[in-house]
């Protein structure tokens, strides 16, 4: 591709290619934006996280209630992902390679989750699995309902994550093995798995920084009560009402770490990768 | 597994049909039912109350203003971070992610410890010029584009990779001004990217809650205006607005992949078989690899 040779030799020249009246015009503009709109608010979370110091900080996070609230989140979002692997891929596999009418109708389906605001979300899993369940499944108001919540809003990372590769992978190693007489469940996990991993850890990655953060699909399902069903952005808002910033601020900052340290990880093993795959 | 049997095919395919329909076919068909069940006049009479109204102009007044901003400010910052070199480039492109990284509520907080009347970083200062952002529409504004920003700028960026900058230099060879430049050359070639990262953003926009309910106060825009009327235990209200929500967003997903489909024919007809195909779904995840610098895919 010609562009690619351009970008790669020739650095841009600056004040040629910027449309705006001048390269650092636009530049000052876009990092005035993002800093006025994004930057200052974080800054803001961070500093009052830590403006009664790191023990006040500490405290904040393993306070009874906030512990509680942060370890129903993260066990919560490691079952939700642990799900998702298994059915986002199988979602994706017979997206992909079974035909059946409808198949474009449930593939758009999947976007739905990522479509729907998050409280109708709520809304709409507490008509089927709430007190008025017309089949009889109750669900709401226990750690059954955050799972169900989370499952609901995480569904397409996954499956969107695989399918591409899915319709990629070359099909005809996995014809030689057949024809060489292996069985499915082996070409599955020999030669189709392995294609799959790193989309599955991409999309995963994605879905659990989703879940963890997660507010809106759970405030009218789960009852929210402390200790029990609880969510750690739901104790957010709950200490921002009482008027405790700083407590707020100091479990906001746990979850930004460990969203941010995430898919910060996700790009350092997806550059590896490309590198890997390149050399 | 070139040809599983048909039984191994026909059990996962219901396995999944089975999940689907459980988890979401099912749970959104019902609350159409519910919502219907009793005939058209209740669910009207709520979403047209004088609360319902006024909810649905702030959400209008919130998309209004958050979705052209971060449209000019997106298509400005992809620019920036595609064809320009400075320091600071991957923590710009890395901030741009934030808003898809962290909690709505965590968002919510942030800007009513900057904005609050008090005990905040600006709010008393504002208040003192008269400007109330806490509390009140503007805050609700400011909750909108900080979730919606990230689009249009990330849709944009792979396109404007893609083109490369070989017409734009043949057009300020040819004496174009930069302003000529970007209306004739750039912007026609990245207008479907424009396009998506628009209906992206005005979805997400529309239905934003996390952040909104933090700084909202007493207002209420459309979400909020489903939790109120849930609270309050009106359920046909609830059900009546969340329904207006839902078909929205059944609309963002049609107009959605009317539109890939119609870019994939402009680009078959313009015999740009290069172009990259959009993806088996409307909404792809985003993970800018490699950082900011990396030169486009080859």
């Amino acid at each position: 591709m010609a562009s690619a040779d351009t970008a790669v030799v020739s650095p841009p020249r600056a004040g040629l290619r910027a449309p705006l009246g001048g390269a650092a015009l636009t530049r000052g503009a876009a990092v005035l934006w993002i800093s006025l709109i994004v930057l200052l608010p974080l800054a803001a979370v961070l500093s009052r996280g830590f403006s009664d110091g790191i023990g006040h900080f500490w405290s904040s996070i393993t306070d009874g209630e906030a512990m509680a609230a942060i370890k129903l989140t993260l066990i919560s979002s490691l079952i939700v992902v642990s799900v998702n692997a298994i059915m986002g891929t199988l979602i994706a596999w017979v997206l992909v390679r079974d035909d059946f009418r409808g198949k474009r109708l449930v593939n758009s389906v999947i976007d739905l989750p990522f479509a729907l605001p998050t409280i109708v979300a709520s809304l709409v899993l507490l008509a089927l699995y709430g007190p008025n369940s017309p089949v009889g499944i109750h669900l709401a108001y226990t750690k059954g309902a955050v799972i169900a919540a989370l499952l609901f809003v995480t569904l397409p990372f996954v499956v969107r994550s695989v399918q591409p590769v899915l319709l990629e992978v070359d099909r005809e190693m996995e014809e030689a093995a057949a024809s060489l007489g292996a069985p499915n469940h082996r070409i599955f996990r020999s030669i189709i798995l392995p294609n799959l991993v790193p989309a599955m850890v991409a999309g995963c990655g994605l879905a659990f920084a989703r879940a963890i953060g997660e507010f809106g699909s759970l405030v009218l399902l789960t009852g929210n009560v402390p200790f029990k069903t609880e969510a750690a952005s739901v104790y957010i808002y709950g200490q921002v009402q009482t008027g405790d910033y700083s407590g707020a601020a100091a479990v906001s900052v746990f979850l930004l770490a460990v969203s941010v340290g995430l898919l910060l990880a996700l790009n350092l093993f997806a550059g590896w990768r490309t590198r890997h795959e390149r050399a | 597994m070139s040809a599983p049997s048909l039984g191994v095919r026909l059990g996962l395919r219901s396995i999944v049909l089975l999940y689907l329909a459980a988890l979401i076919i099912v749970p959104v068909g019902l609350i159409f039912y519910r919502t219907f069940e009793h005939g058209l006049s209740q669910p009207i009479d709520a979403v047209t109350s004088a609360d319902g109204q006024n909810a649905f102009w702030t959400t209008i007044i919130c998309v209004g203003i958050a979705v052209p901003l971060n449209t000019v400010f997106g298509v400005m910052t992809a620019l920036v971070l595609v064809r320009q070199d400075f320091r600071g480039k991957s923590l710009l492109n890395a901030l741009i992610d934030i808003p898809f990284a962290i909690s709505p509520v965590v968002i919510g907080l942030a800007l009513f410890l900057v904005y609050a009347p008090r005990n905040s970083w600006f709010g008393s200062w504002l208040m003192d010029q008269g400007v109330q952002v806490i509390f009140s529409v503007p805050g609700m504004v400011l909750a909108t584009i900080f979730v919606s920003l990230p689009f249009v700028v990330r849709e944009v960026m792979p396109v404007l990779r893609e083109i490369g900058t070989d017409q734009e230099e043949a057009a300020e060879t040819l004496g174009a001004s930069p302003w000529q430049t970007f209306w004739k050359v750039t912007l026609p070639a990245i207008r479907w990217g424009v396009t998506y990262g628009v209906v992206l953003a005005t979805a997400r926009a529309l239905g934003e809650f996390g952040a909104v309910s933090v700084v909202a106060g007493s207002n209420l825009s459309m979400p909020l205006f489903v939790r109120k009327e849930f609270e309050g235990f009106d359920l046909s209200g609830a059900y009546a607005a969340a329904i207006v929500l839902a078909i929205l967003a059944m609309a963002v997903l049609l107009s959605m992949s009317y539109l890939q489909k119609r870019s994939q024919r402009v680009a078959e007809e313009e015999g740009d078989e290069d172009r990259e195909l959009p993806g088996p779904g409307v909404f792809v995840p985003h993970l800018e690899t490699g950082g900011a610098g990396a030169p486009p895919h080859t």
